[in-house]
């Protein structure tokens, strides 16, 4: 079975960063990335992202199913971009330079193939961050952190719990579909995708039903044991903020002000080579 | 008087939505102290008598109250849920569902956690309450990485850190195997000694419970307390077969013997039973007059399986090492052993839910490996433990026609096919009642019912009784007892040890992924090299058989069986 979020246990300093940096990290980040589209700023930010995922010591198999899903989705949306709006690049960048001695629509340009490079550098900047996050923060700690800037604790336990039950989940769907296939339920690539997603549903009824009577219980046992009395509540798992979690935290605060510099030099989110 | 942490008086207790209570008339009370065991069959009020104690009555399930109970001389209205929760602590049936940390540290913490207890008093905490229940070594471990035993003691620790005066336990065994239900119930002994509180056990399983000393039981039928008396003086009379709550085997061996049991006798553990002379020379003289039994007759072998290895690749655990075993037409069976020992796996690669590594299945001859999961179906019937996992319909008929219009069976052939099972099942007459308005039994029913309507010769069930009562207990296996009667060969994986001596006459025992031993029930329960590998339970008949000086306990065991089937099960359907 692959595993969709997971927790990675492995020694390494970003794993040593407390959940709440990460988390505070990861939007000052995303922030900084999103916010323009300077194709050197961006190629560094996606250097430095890929030298941190080296330092978290993930590797590319844990990360594959993830890795794989966002490549295909962004592969999709670069077709998509290009179909609808072949002429993108030449409305931002003011200029048209047809390439390989093509012209019309759908010729290509050297401003829209630039528009999508950055586009992909904008992935590369900030995929390995959000599965650097996803991979060496744990859970509980991750809950102890939400509640830590100012989110209720019983959000973010129901996050914790959210993801504490999805291997349980996996494992139900798994020996329901097969039980639904030695009814004739036919899940294969044969099949039409109606038939597939009739199907879908004779495994997802049973799911959501033994789902739902367990949601009863865990919130009887939680609240036998005292969830929900106080205004607050602490954590076994939070731990203090040490030195680098202040360096990571002002470091990354550092990329998003050098965004908005850019932003500043540049007159707009784009950088312009074709001018 | 001692005084009592929690005492009904007059209490009765109506749900909402019922036409008429659930509770009349409770009073008992409950001494610091204590240990009680509550009894009854499904439906008799306990799980509501619970949630009184624990306080989800009144305040997470809503209804009115009459009368009064107080927990610590308070009455428990006028409390809120977490007051009443540092007094008794409640450890629930289900313990995977009790267990809401991602590790065994957190979830011990939790109470601590949202009691605001500073970081480093919560750790000590743990550490402490983890060494009593022995659970110090797996504290980083997540809930997948620990056994149904280990989670149980994590349940336990997970309560014994708020200091609680009352530990209250809700159908503890109901999840495990025979070997860790013993040693749950010890370490429930273990923990009221070394903490004082008051326990208060709810459980139908009489016979384990007992394992360790009660001071009183208290017995329960529907919605009143019929009676509250040591285990020795309840053993004596016959309020328990009257509820509908099995006796220990040994004390029903006496009285088919002839015996009369006393509270003298001191019936309530087959080491504390004394006996006379003559009762001793009564039971043998019982053993003696059994007539010889006919071997039975073997049919053909239908599914054979020859030197399977599996093995789930990704983590590199071999799951079944070399397994080979017959299985014959017209048997009911059972797999035993326990937790993760590979007998859910073994049905589950029959059925081509895995792909074995190595190693061959036929079915009557013909090689399995070529068939598809669907085409397996319409040999081997695959039943699910939890029936709510495999419905998918809103309508019996509809639940049962399924498997059948997937298959694009025309719809003449559909009616009728379905008619025959739901007939067999007994369920015709509510094949157009939605299935949410069944019982749990009828749920079961209509999961084998749309099994059944794929025509297998064999049909394996996963634990078919689990969290059962006696009563529906007796109900779903005498209905397989009719369908292997029907000629459907029957397997059924269990850790029931009861279930397996009364209705199998062949049990298949796995430890650690291999077949350890394969053999009439009655042999493998009075086997203790068996018994002790597979974390099996004897059965306390073969305790009996020694008392009184029998050597051939197996016969004895076999004889016992015979005799109830014979005359007590006959009796019953007259």
């Amino acid at each position: 079975m692959t595993n969709l979020f997971n927790y990675i246990e492995r020694k390494s300093a970003i794993h040593n960063l407390t959940g709440a940096t990460k988390l505070v990290c990861l939007m000052l980040w995303s922030f900084a990335a999103m916010g323009t589209y300077d194709t050197r700023y961006l190629a560094v930010l996606a250097l430095i992202s890929m030298g941190l995922f080296k330092l978290g010591h993930i590797h590319i198999k844990d990360v594959s199913f993830m890795l794989g899903f966002t490549l295909v989705f962004l592969v999709l949306n670069t077709i998509l971009v290009y179909l609808f709006s072949p002429q993108h690049g030449t409305e931002i960048y003011g200029t048209t330079t047809y390439l390989f001695g093509l012209e019309g629509y759908y010729a290509p340009t050297a401003e829209q193939l630039f528009y999508h490079l950055n586009y992909w550098l904008k992935y590369f900047a900030t995929l390995p961050i959000i599965l650097l996050f996803v991979c060496t923060t744990n859970p509980s700690e991750f809950a102890a952190s939400l509640n830590r800037i100012g989110i209720s604790y019983s959000v973010a336990y129901a996050v914790a719990l959210a993801l504490r039950y999805i291997p349980d989940v996996q494992h139900q769907y798994y020996e329901i579909s097969k039980a639904s296939q030695a009814r004739g339920v036919e899940m294969s690539k044969k099949e039409s995708l109606v038939r597939r997603l009739k199907a879908a549903s004779a495994i997802l009824v049973p799911l959501i039903l033994t789902s739902m009577s367990r949601i009863e219980t865990v919130s009887n046992a939680m609240e036998l044991r005292g969830f929900g009395k106080n205004k607050k509540r602490t954590w076994y798992m939070a731990r203090p903020f040490k030195i680098w979690d202040y360096l990571a935290m002002i470091g990354c605060g550092i990329l998003l002000i050098i965004t908005l510099f850019l932003n500043h030099v540049n007159g707009g989110r784009f950088y312009n080579p074709f001018i | 008087m001692a005084e009592h942490i929690i005492e009904f008086r007059d209490f009765g207790f109506q749900y909402k939505a019922q036409q008429s209570p659930t509770l009349y008339d409770i009073n008992f009370g409950i001494e610091k102290g204590q240990k009680v065991l509550i009894a009854g069959p499904s439906g008799c009020g306990k799980s509501t008598l619970v949630h009184c104690m624990n306080g989800l009555i009144p305040f997470s399930y809503e209804g009115t109250m009459t009368g009064s109970l107080t927990i610590n001389g308070r009455e428990s209205r006028e409390l809120d849920l977490f007051e009443i929760s540092h007094v008794v602590g409640t450890v629930l049936q289900d313990s995977d569902a009790q267990f809401v940390g991602m590790t065994v540290a957190e979830d011990i913490a939790f109470a601590l956690e949202n009691a605001c207890v500073p970081q480093d008093e919560m750790k000590q905490e743990v550490h402490r309450v983890a060494q009593m229940v022995n659970v110090q070594d797996f504290l980083g471990h997540a809930p997948g990485e620990v056994s149904g035993g280990q989670k149980q003691r994590v349940s336990v620790a997970g309560v014994l850190v708020d200091d609680v005066d009352v530990l209250l336990f809700d159908e503890p065994l109901a999840n495990l195997d025979p070997a860790t239900g013993k040693q749950a119930i010890e370490l429930i002994d273990d923990m009221q000694k070394q903490t004082g509180a008051a326990v208060i056990i709810v459980e139908h399983r009489l016979e384990d419970v007992l394992h360790r000393w009660v001071d009183r039981v208290l017995l329960m039928n529907e919605g009143r307390i019929v009676a509250d008396q040591p285990a020795d003086e309840l053993l004596s009379t016959d309020l328990l077969d009257r509820c509908g709550v099995r006796k220990p085997l040994y004390v029903t061996a006496l009285e088919y013997a002839g015996v009369t049991v006393t509270p003298e006798k001191h019936p309530h553990h087959p080491d504390c039973l004394t006996l006379e002379a003559d009762e001793m020379e009564q039971l043998r003289r019982w053993f003696d007059k059994r007539p010889q039994r006919a071997p039975k007759e073997v049919g053909e072998v239908m599914l054979e399986i020859q030197h399977l290895n599996f093995g789930y690749e990704k983590k590199d655990i071999h799951v079944l090492h070399d397994i080979s075993m017959q299985i014959h037409r017209g048997e009911m069976m059972a797999i035993v052993g326990t937790n993760g020992a590979g007998k859910s796996t073994c049905s589950k690669v029959i059925c081509g839910f895995e792909t074995p590594n190595e190693g061959q299945i036929t079915f009557c001859g013909e090689d399995f490996a070529t068939y598809s999961i669907k085409e397996r179906a319409e040999r081997v019937g695959y039943v699910m433990q939890n029936p709510n996992a495999m419905i998918s319909q809103v309508m019996v008929y509809d639940e049962v026609a399924f498997g059948l219009r997937n298959r694009k069976v025309p719809e003449e052939e559909i009616a009728t096919r379905v008619e025959e099972a739901l007939t067999v099942c007994g369920l015709w007459r509510m094949r157009n009642w939605p299935i949410s308005a069944l019982s749990f039994g009828q749920k079961k029913r209509v999961t084998i019912a749309s099994i059944l309507v794929l025509g297998p010769d064999l049909i394996i069930l996963d634990e078919p009784t689990a969290g059962q009562d006696y009563k529906h207990y007796t109900d779903i296996m005498e209905f397989l007892l009719e369908l292997n009667a029907r000629g459907i060969t029957i397997v059924m994986i269990t850790h029931d040890m009861h279930l397996m001596l009364e209705y199998a006459n062949r049990a298949v025992v796995f430890s650690h992924g291999r077949i350890i031993a394969d053999d009439t029930p009655a042999h493998i329960l009075t086997n203790p090299k068996v018994i002790k590998e597979a974390s099996l339970k004897e059965t306390s008949l073969y305790h009996l058989a020694m008392k009184c000086g029998i050597s051939d306990t197996s016969a004895f065991v076999q004889w016992f069986i015979d005799y109830e089937r014979k005359t007590a099960r006959h009796d019953e359907s007259v």
